[in-house]
């Protein structure tokens, strides 16, 4: 037995510039469990996205295997999709983007996708700067193949059954950090006030903009002895930047002391305002960052907010010059310019 | 702000907007879904639980509940409350065996119900099985009152009142027709009743003082409307006028039709946004080209050589601002040409067979002071209800009033307090059969309200008692019950099982629920994911979660029931429960064994 959502919703829903309320953004009934972190970060797309005035068909949803992978299909059902192989979504995703950079990408990972079996897939997006938003929905565990631990699970967390895990984990953040991603975030499925922001920012990043999303699975990490469970997350938030805050061109509104706020504009005239909570945190200073959340994971704390955004790096389409258009509406001769030129190129290697 | 306290009652039945906006409190939801398995006899007996006149209301009832339906909060038109009450009385089996008896032993006490419409009526279904014998006193021939007199049979056959009056008059009570009580003290000083209960409506229509009033074709509508259903008037003149715009009216204006008039005329003193008369009553005389004619205040009457042969109006300008009329002035006067006039502009009580010297205060107004909750007149032992106690409203208030009186009397005769009401109570049960079950039908199905057929123009008029509606069909019922949003199976929150994982607030199709940081009402409010459109309907705040302190909000406004906050939450803190409220009748006055 299945169960819909009915169409029927909230009289007079506000509408965006596109004149669609935020049901037209939502996509397919989920079927993953009740109370599964993931169908929260969907709704929270499906904010942002409303909110951000995405036409539909402006999006492209990427996704690998596993939970998380899943959830492309439960949002913005009027987007472009495509639903890769294991660990495989971001070569999808740069060969996508390089062919139509006018596209929003959004690409849904989950622990086992990118850090196990795409972990060299993920490490080379960043390193290449594929222009896309790439939420990595971090619960610890394999939920689809029933609970073992990921590789994203802190030494000495418990499985549901007890057993600790003795492995380090790798921490996605930290590895960006280190690649030279120049949009690191954390988030948490439970906060929608900090990620729908987060996700707004991360769509307008020109480049990759990775968010690492804790986000429990309620079937198998969801116990005492979790470090990734709802309680344990909620006990251990670190955030020292707050109210990521995303305004239109327009004059920021909220009033901040002085050495409080960072405002870094971002390449279309936007801004994104931080608020800092912890004053001693410049979240434009790399290297101050990877200390900073390495000090706090000692602690067993989870650094949430935007971590790092360093505007300006050069992305893949800057370096590779791909053009502005579409390929599928460039002319034929452009696309493919003959065999006479394919032979002067071949001529050069020769 | 405090955690709701859900164990009052009253709150999960606002919940229930049908039920709690019924005077007799109809388990509305319970019966649609009774009609939707095809048990017609059972949606029956729930309602005659409390409206005890099912057949008589599925036709003729003032409907608060549809008004009040959530469905029409969340699409355009209600469900059709009233018509799927209808089709449990037109397609139930033979019920009689199902109602209440009177015991062996009778209890000793007489009880005395002077008028014999839907008040009196009540209150004999309730107190002759409790032992009563109760005497019914009848002015007519028939029993029935206005239900009868003023409400025409082409909207509501005489089997149908016979039928269901005959329930009541069946369980031992001792209905005496023809019989006019014309001394209230000559009944009270001789006859021996513990109890007089006072159900005579408002039988005086109310008069038009304007010159050339006298003429013999100037009737009064209710007592025209009476004459009509005795059958002692049985034609009309070609052309008539209707004045008022009341239901009254519409039952005027289309039993002149039926008469032989061929051009009726409403006339309105005001705009339709002020007419008192239902919208569906309105469409169904606007369907028989009944002209409604809005803004002329009636002047006189002209009488030509001993002839009436129109009336003059003034033709009125109105300044409305705010729904409300600031001022008004006179555009012109005219002669509306016609053969009679028909008064219908409000009715009165009258007791003139009420001596003023028994202890029964009477106000200004000439009405005898009735306590509106336990409707005792200021002397103990009489009661009123019904159009007799608060002025004119309609039968199911006058049910509900007679259950109130019934109560009173039942307490009165036991040597109780009236004013020790039995209090209401409320029963809860879940709902959840299994993973993604529930014993209800929860997927919201987009239907539009179904239309009642009705019969033909051509030819409804051929006779007085051809009923113009024909209701429902098995078919049609089925498809308008899927229309009922199942607003008494209750979304029940248990906050210590909260997680604030947010399933429920991602899933809710109409942001009903919010999970805020506690405070004022109005902070609270303020801190919700969708603005709360009203304060008529409830917020329910729950107590501070385990997690964070924060507290989960329903504003139960446009919750339509799917139950899906309760399918996608990890840990049953939402469950959904049926609730029954249980609405005190004189059968839950407490009795000491004897």
């Amino acid at each position: 037995m299945s169960i819909a959502k009915p169409k029927i919703s909230r009289p007079n829903l506000p509408r965006n510039s596109q004149g669609l309320t935020r049901r037209d953004y939502e996509g397919g009934m989920s079927t993953l469990c009740a109370g599964c972190g993931h169908d929260s970060i969907t709704a929270a797309i499906v904010q942002a996205c409303f909110e951000l005035s995405l036409p539909p068909q402006s999006v492209a949803k990427l996704s690998g295997i596993g939970c998380s992978s899943k959830t492309t299909a439960y949002f913005v059902s009027g987007a472009h999709g495509f639903n890769s192989v294991h660990g495989r979504m971001p070569a999808i995703a740069a060969g996508a983007s390089a062919a139509n950079r006018t596209l929003h990408y959004i690409g849904v990972s989950g622990d086992g996708d990118s850090l196990s079996i795409g972990l060299g897939q993920l490490g080379h997006a960043i390193r290449r700067n594929v222009d896309m938003l790439y939420l990595l929905e971090n619960n610890g565990v394999y939920g689809l193949t029933k609970g073992q631990f990921s590789a994203s699970a802190e030494l000495g967390s418990q499985s549901k059954k007890g057993e600790k895990n003795d492995h380090e984990p790798i921490d996605p953040v930290l590895l960006a950090l280190s690649i030279g991603a120049t949009f690191v975030a954390r988030s948490f499925s439970g906060d929608k006030e900090q990620l729908v922001p987060l996700l707004k920012a991360g769509l307008m990043h020109r480049g990759f903009a990775l968010i690492d999303i804790l986000s429990p699975c309620v079937t198998f990490n969801d116990h005492e002895g979790s470090t990734k469970s709802y309680a344990y997350v909620r006990e251990h938030l670190h955030t020292p930047v707050a109210a990521d805050y995303i305004e239109t061109r327009g004059e920021i509104k909220v009033d901040y002391g002085p050495g409080e706020a960072v405002t870094v504009d971002m390449h279309d005239g936007h801004q994104v305002v931080l608020k800092k909570l912890d004053h001693d945190y410049d979240p434009t200073d790399r290297a101050r960052a990877l200390g900073y959340v390495q000090e706090h994971i000692a602690r067993g704390e989870h650094v949430t907010g935007l971590i790092y955004l360093g505007e300006g790096r050069r992305n893949f389409h800057e370096r590779h010059q791909t053009p502005e258009q579409p390929l599928n509406s460039l002319p034929y001769e452009m696309l493919c310019p003959g065999s006479d030129r394919l032979g002067s190129i071949i001529k050069r290697y020769r | 702000m405090h955690e709701t306290d859900t164990r009052d009652p009253d709150y999960f039945h606002r919940v229930v907007d049908c039920q709690w906006a019924c005077p007799a409190h109809t388990d509305v939801p319970e019966y649609i879904r009774l009609i939707a398995q095809g048990r017609y006899s059972d949606a029956y007996m729930v309602n005659r639980a409390s409206n005890v006149f099912p057949g008589i209301l599925g036709r003729v009832c003032d409907r608060p509940c549809e008004p009040a339906c959530r469905r029409g909060r969340v699409e355009e038109k209600p469900v059709a409350i009233c018509r799927l009450k209808r089709v449990a009385a037109d397609l139930r089996d033979d019920i009689t065996d199902r109602l209440p008896q009177p015991p062996e032993v009778r209890n000793g006490k007489r009880v005395a119900c002077i008028g014999a419409g839907p008040a009196s009526l009540t209150v004999a279904n309730d107190l002759a099985p409790l032992g009563y014998e109760v005497v019914i006193f009848e002015q007519f021939a028939k029993a029935g009152g206005l239900m009868r007199t003023n409400i025409p049979s082409f909207r509501l056959p005489a089997e149908v009142l016979d039928e269901e009056i005959g329930y009541v008059t069946g369980m031992g009570v001792d209905l005496r027709l023809g019989t006019p009580v014309r001394s209230l003290a000559a009944m009270l000083a001789k006859e021996g009743f513990d109890a007089v209960f006072v159900g005579t409506g408002a039988p005086k229509g109310k008069d038009l003082r304007l010159p050339g009033r006298d003429h013999p074709r100037i009737h009064i509508g209710i007592a025209w409307l009476e004459s009509v259903a005795f059958g002692h008037t049985e034609t009309i003149g070609e052309n008539v006028l209707i004045i008022g715009v009341g239901n009254t009216a519409m039952d005027c204006c289309r039993s002149s039709l039926r008469l032989g008039a061929s051009n009726v005329k409403v006339m309105a003193r005001k705009p339709r946004q002020f007419f008192k008369a239902s919208e569906w009553e309105l469409e169904d005389a606007e369907e028989e080209n009944v002209e409604i004619v809005i803004n002329h205040a009636p002047k006189a009457f002209e009488v030509v050589d001993g002839k009436l042969v129109g009336m003059r109006f003034e033709v009125m300008e109105y300044q409305i601002e705010g729904g409300r009329i600031v001022s008004e002035r006179v555009a012109e006067e005219v002669l509306i040409p016609c053969d009679d006039v028909i008064l219908a502009i409000g009715q009165d009580n009258a007791f003139p067979w009420i001596e003023r010297d028994l202890g029964i205060e009477f106000d200004k107004w000439d009405v005898p002071k009735v306590d509106p909750a336990t409707f005792q007149s200021t002397r103990p032992g009489v009661f009123f209800g019904g159009d007799a106690a608060l002025g004119p409203k309609n039968i199911i208030w006058a049910v509900e009033q007679g259950h109130q009186a019934a109560i009173s009397i039942d307490l009165y005769c036991q040597g109780g307090d009236v004013g020790q009401r039995p209090s209401p109570a409320m029963r809860m049960q879940s709902r959840k059969m299994g993973l993604k079950e529930w014993s209800y039908r929860n997927d919201y199905n987009p239907l539009e309200r179904r239309l009642v057929p009705h019969v033909s123009l051509k030819e409804r008029f051929k006779q007085l008692n051809i009923e113009v509606e024909l209701g429902f069909d098995a078919e049609r019922a089925a498809a308008e019950v899927q229309r009922c949003l199942n607003c008494d199976i209750q979304t029940v929150f248990y906050a210590p099982l909260c997680i604030e994982c947010d399933a429920c607030l991602d899933i809710c199709p109409t942001d009903c629920l919010s999970i805020v940081p506690t405070g004022t009402e109005e902070e609270i409010e303020s801190r919700l994911r969708a603005p709360r459109r009203t304060r008529e309907q409830g917020l329910y705040v729950s107590a501070p979660l385990k997690q964070t302190g924060r507290v989960m909000v329903k504003d139960e406004d446009v919750c339509v029931h799917c139950g899906l906050c309760a399918e996608r939450c990890p840990t049953n803190a939402w469950d959904m429960q049926k609730s029954w409220i249980d609405t005190p009748h004189a059968e839950d006055v407490p009795r000491c064994a004897k």
